[in-house]
């Protein structure tokens, strides 16, 4: 049987969280991708944010199309209900499935290929629902799974590992989801957790479509020389824009911030995220703003990062349905169903 | 008159050949209700083009007794208002039948046949000597021609003003003044020219109490409310769009909280991809789901009906078959999606399908898919089709079941899993019926499992072991063999059938029928025409898949069974062989495939063809 567990030893000198989970709690199946992938650090980063956020494991779905990344919710939260959709098709299932029950923390983990090519529909129009989940793309710039192919992420000039190179131009996930109207904007790198921790907790917490893109190596595939997705290309070009503080509903801000620099956000749950601006000339609740400062930066060849837009005002999905405030799973036969049936009836006679 | 008259008192056809576009339908649904409304049983049936405007269209009505609510192929009277089909019209009318046309303009002399009764009224230029407005020219037309039939068929005119009084309400009651006074023209030139009624007419009767007129995508929109479906996803396209337009407005009307807040979601997706990923996100999450959606719909699904079929996702799939291969003819109908609904998707996979007859059919089968989606854990079909979905039909009043609970499978409650001793498995059979026990999303953590469309174990765990692999397929393939328990028998009537002492005796003839969905009523119809001709048949008519044993029996009891459907290729009946292995030689196929419905001369004519030619060699 190739199925692996992590034996889960009892740690009683673990840290625990408010409901008395320690962090082995969030973690799932042992990782088969390949050492030192990028995918296996976002996980980390995944199973922190929830442990820190005191999310109840059972009250998360988790969902993912097909790639190495989409591998990944099978080794985080083993107590929460995972699906592993089609290649691409992921967004529709998380629409279906928030759309029957509204209560549950929705996380979705995509490749680049996953979501810009075969899922660019579906990733787009997840976008424009304003779908509540938090929808990571773990982006590699190629295909790992089937091997390395150039994926639409993959930056013009970049060399593949055997040495092509690729000509033609890119689709940026976060330019495309702040055009689309996605309302929470980010771009992380899997090197660096501390940025990316709380981002992703904020993405949990915002009420909406929370896209993350984070830039996450393939080791094998795309990781050499002339790449622009390797870890050392990647550290070379970073550029934190915005650093954002995630600060839990009730906790008092304590940080001291520079005046002008930082810019509490409240959510819709009453938790607060600090964005503090490492760049001056970027506001991101601005749009246009926020598409301006993008392309300059990226003429540069600069990978910017950080909490790039946010819009905590747009309406959902169920806010737009108008949908009562339980979940859709219980079907209990209706009394009044026949005399229903006689009144619409009368009508066809 | 020196030709011979069709002289038939509520025993005719009647087609109405118009242009797309210019109101003849609600004219027509206003002609058909008016018969029904007297009491005699009507079909009608509506083929259009796929075009918003121009395009000829054509309206059929079949007054008839109870039994034979189907094209038969015969029409008796044609109401040609189409110049640009007229030829065609006059070439179609039977021996002896009869022809109106609007006689404003003259008539193609060329166009004369003396076997028929050429009608004409002046309709355009009586109508636009009352009328002003461009657009109520038009309209108002239709509505003369309606009261020129009123006249010629003695139809009842309280009836039609009731019915128009219905139709527009309170909202537009002023409506009604001008479309009775539309009905009165045509009505009383008909009166005064024409020898009134004719010989082929309508006679009030009593047979239709107990019934109603609607469509199947209505009706199965209906089931899908009352079987408490909270989800439903699409993409619009001909024929199915009404079937989410009806069920969008059952909810809206029953399915809301005193403070308008919706105890449902529709979701119009980005495409059929889409629309069924959001069905099984749905059924996976624990609710009752659906789509609705034709052949094009179906083969964009593929990739997730086998999905569902593997990872034991319930979603219920609508499919109101049209006319294929490809966009086809989008408003024409046909069996065409038999075989891809059966086995829709890469790899092993099949799926249960319902096969309504009609719309009342389509009503049980809707709610019955869902309780067989969540039992089974799969995706199942209701094939329908554009005649049963678009087209209104006479049939027995819905019933509903007081007794219906919907059967939501095995679903471990947060108690059961609370005491699950070992982890929970997911993939087992601990019933022996190839049924595994599932959990929901949200509700417990020791029921936590990944859906995963790659290879598993019964555990639900990652697998590429052959043996693991095949333990869990050929589990599946026993749950397909107890879903036959299940599915809806097949309606079976024999010719000589005797109760001795409460037991049902049969002995069968040698030929048999076997049909599927709307073939129905045209198949019985030619087994009466056949029987009164000396030719016995027994009936068989398959409602679902997987094929259920009184099928397999039907098919051996007879030397040949005759096996009608409407497509090209014999799908139905490749799929009996393939499935049942019967003799070889025994199925014959009878097809149809021209996108109108099935008519019983056609059945019947292509039977006594093969019987001679049978007899002949
Ligand atoms: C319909 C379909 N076509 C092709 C494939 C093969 N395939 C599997 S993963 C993949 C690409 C995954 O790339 P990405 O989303 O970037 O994930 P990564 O492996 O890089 O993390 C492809 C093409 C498939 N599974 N399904
Ligand atoms: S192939 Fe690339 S993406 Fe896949 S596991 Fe290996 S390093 Fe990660
Ligand atoms: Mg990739």
């Amino acid at each position: 049987m190739s199925f692996m567990k992590k034996p889960r030893a009892h740690h009683s000198d673990l840290p625990r969280n408010s409901l008395g989970y320690t962090i082995r709690d969030y973690e799932g199946g042992m990782s088969t991708l390949c050492a030192g992938c990028g995918h296996d650090s976002i996980t980390a980063a995944l199973i922190q944010a929830c442990w820190e956020l005191d999310i109840e494991p059972h009250r998360v779905a988790k969902m993912s199309g097909i790639g190495c990344s989409s591998k990944t919710p099978a080794y985080f939260l083993s107590q929460a209900h995972g699906i592993n959709a089609v290649h691409g098709r992921m967004p529709s299932i998380a629409t279906g499935a928030n759309a029957a029950n509204q209560h549950l923390h929705y996380l979705g983990v995509s490749g680049d290929g996953d979501s810009l090519s075969i899922g660019f529909g579906q990733f787009a129009h997840a976008i424009r629902r304003n779908v509540n989940m938090l929808y990571i793309i773990e982006n590699n710039g190629v295909y790992g799974l089937t091997k390395g192919q150039f994926s639409a992420s993959a930056d013009v000039g970049s060399r593949a590992k055997y040495g092509q190179e690729n000509e033609q131009p890119p689709i940026d996930p976060v330019l495309t989801a702040i055009s689309l109207g996605c309302t929470f904007v980010a771009r992380g790198f899997s090197g660096d957790k501390d940025q990316l921790v709380p981002l992703i907790q904020a993405g949990l917490r915002h009420r909406g479509f929370a896209m993350i893109d984070v830039i996450s190596p393939c080791v094998a595939f795309n990781d050499h020389e002339g790449s622009t997705k390797s870890y050392a290309h990647t550290r070379e070009y970073y550029h934190p824009a915005i650093h954002a503080d995630f600060i839990p509903p009730r906790e008092e801000i304590r940080t001291e911030y520079e005046k002008g620099k930082a810019m509490p956000v409240e959510l819709h749950d009453g938790s607060t995220i600090v964005l503090r601006k490492i760049d001056v000339d970027h506001d991101p609740t601005n749009r246009a703003g926020a598409i301006a400062y993008l392309e300059r930066h990226r003429e540069a060849r600069e990978i910017v990062t950080g909490l790039l837009y946010l819009e905590e005002e747009g309406k959902d999905l169920h806010a737009w349905n108008r949908t009562v405030g339980d979940s859709l799973v219980d079907t209990q036969s209706r009394s009044d169903a026949a005399a229903i049936l006689e009144e619409i009836q009368a009508g066809y006679r | 008159m020196s030709k011979s008259s069709v002289n038939h008192v509520n025993d005719f056809t009647l087609k109405v050949a118009t242009v797309n576009g210019t109101g003849s339908a609600s004219a027509n649904s206003l002609l058909m209700k008016s018969i029904f409304r007297m009491g005699v049983p009507v079909m009608g049936k509506n083929y259009f083009p796929s075009n918003i405007q121009g395009l000829p269209t054509w309206y059929e009505i079949r007054v008839t007794d109870p039994g034979h609510l189907t094209r038969s192929g015969d029409v008796h009277f044609m109401v040609a208002m189409n110049a640009e089909t007229f030829a065609k019209d006059h070439a179609e009318v039977t021996p002896g039948g009869y022809l109106l046309y609007d006689s404003t303009w003259p008539r193609n002399r060329d166009l004369n046949r003396d076997d028929i009764h050429i009608i004409g009224v002046p309709l355009a230029e009586m109508v636009n000597q009352h009328f002003v407005e461009p657009r109520t020219r038009i309209l108002m037309k239709n509505v003369a021609y309606v009261g020129a039939l009123a006249g010629l068929l003695d139809l009842d005119l309280a009836v039609i003003e009731q019915l128009l009084k219905e139709t527009f309400g309170e909202r537009k009651a002023k409506l009604v003044k001008p479309n009775m006074e539309a009905v009165r023209i045509g009505y009383d030139y008909v009166l005064e020219h024409y020898d009134c009624p004719l010989p082929v007419r309508v006679e009030r009767a009593d047979m239709t109490r107990g019934h109603v007129v609607v469509d199947g995508n209505t009706t199965a929109a209906l089931g899908a409310m009352l079987a408490g479906a909270t989800v439903g996803a699409w993409y619009p396209i001909t024929p199915s769009t009404s079937v989410m337009d009806a069920f969008s407005a059952f909810c809206g009307k029953y399915r809301k909280t005193e403070e308008g807040e919706r105890e449902y979601v529709i979701l119009q997706a980005e495409d059929e991809l889409a629309a069924i990923g959001m069905v099984m996100g749905a059924g996976w999450m624990g609710a009752r789901a659906f789509t609705a959606t034709s052949g094009p719909g179906i083969s964009l699904m593929n990739e997730f009906l086998s999905f569902g079929y593997y990872t034991e996702t319930p979603a219920v799939i609508f499919d109101i078959q049209r006319v294929g291969p490809s966009t086809g003819m989008p408003t024409r109908t046909q069996q065409s999606d038999l075989m891809e609904c059966a086995y829709a998707g890469h790899g092993d996979t099949r799926h249960i399908c319902l096969y309504p007859a009609d719309p009342a059919e389509a009503f049980d089968f809707s709610i019955r898919c869902f309780d067989l989606a969540e039992h089974f854990q799969t995706p199942v079909f209701l094939v329908s089709d554009l005649d049963i979905g678009m087209n209104e039909w006479m049939v027995p009043e819905l019933k509903w079941d007081e007794s219906y609970r919907p059967d939501r499978g095995k679903v471990l409650s947060a108690e059961s899993l609370e005491s699950l001793s070992g982890p929970f498995r997911r993939y087992m059979d601990p019933d022996k019926d190839g049924v595994p026990f599932r959990t929901l999303p949200g509700v417990h953590p020791a029921g936590a499992f990944f859906t995963r469309g790659s290879g598993h174990s019964k555990h639900g765990t990652y697998t590429e072991d052959a043996a693991e692999y095949q333990e869990v397929m050929d589990r599946k393939a026993r749950k397909f063999l107890t879903a036959a328990s299940h599915v809806p028998a097949p309606v079976i009537e024999y010719c000589n059938s005797t109760e001795v002492g409460g037991k049902k005796r049969v002995r069968p003839v040698r030929y048999g029928f076997l049909t599927v969905g709307s073939g129905d009523l045209a198949v019985r119809e030619a087994r009466h025409n056949l029987k009164e001709k000396g030719m016995e048949f027994d009936y068989c008519r398959v409602r679902a898949f997987p094929f259920t044993r009184e099928v397999e029996d039907f098919i051996a009891e007879h030397e040949i069974v005759f096996v009608v459907e409407q497509n090209r290729d014999g799908q139905l009946k490749g799929m009996l062989l393939a499935e049942l292995e019967p003799e070889a030689g025994k199925l014959v196929s009878i097809l149809h495939y021209n996108g109108l419905p099935l008519a019983s001369m056609h059945v019947e004519s292509e039977v006594v063809d093969h019987l001679r030619k049978a007899e002949a060699s």
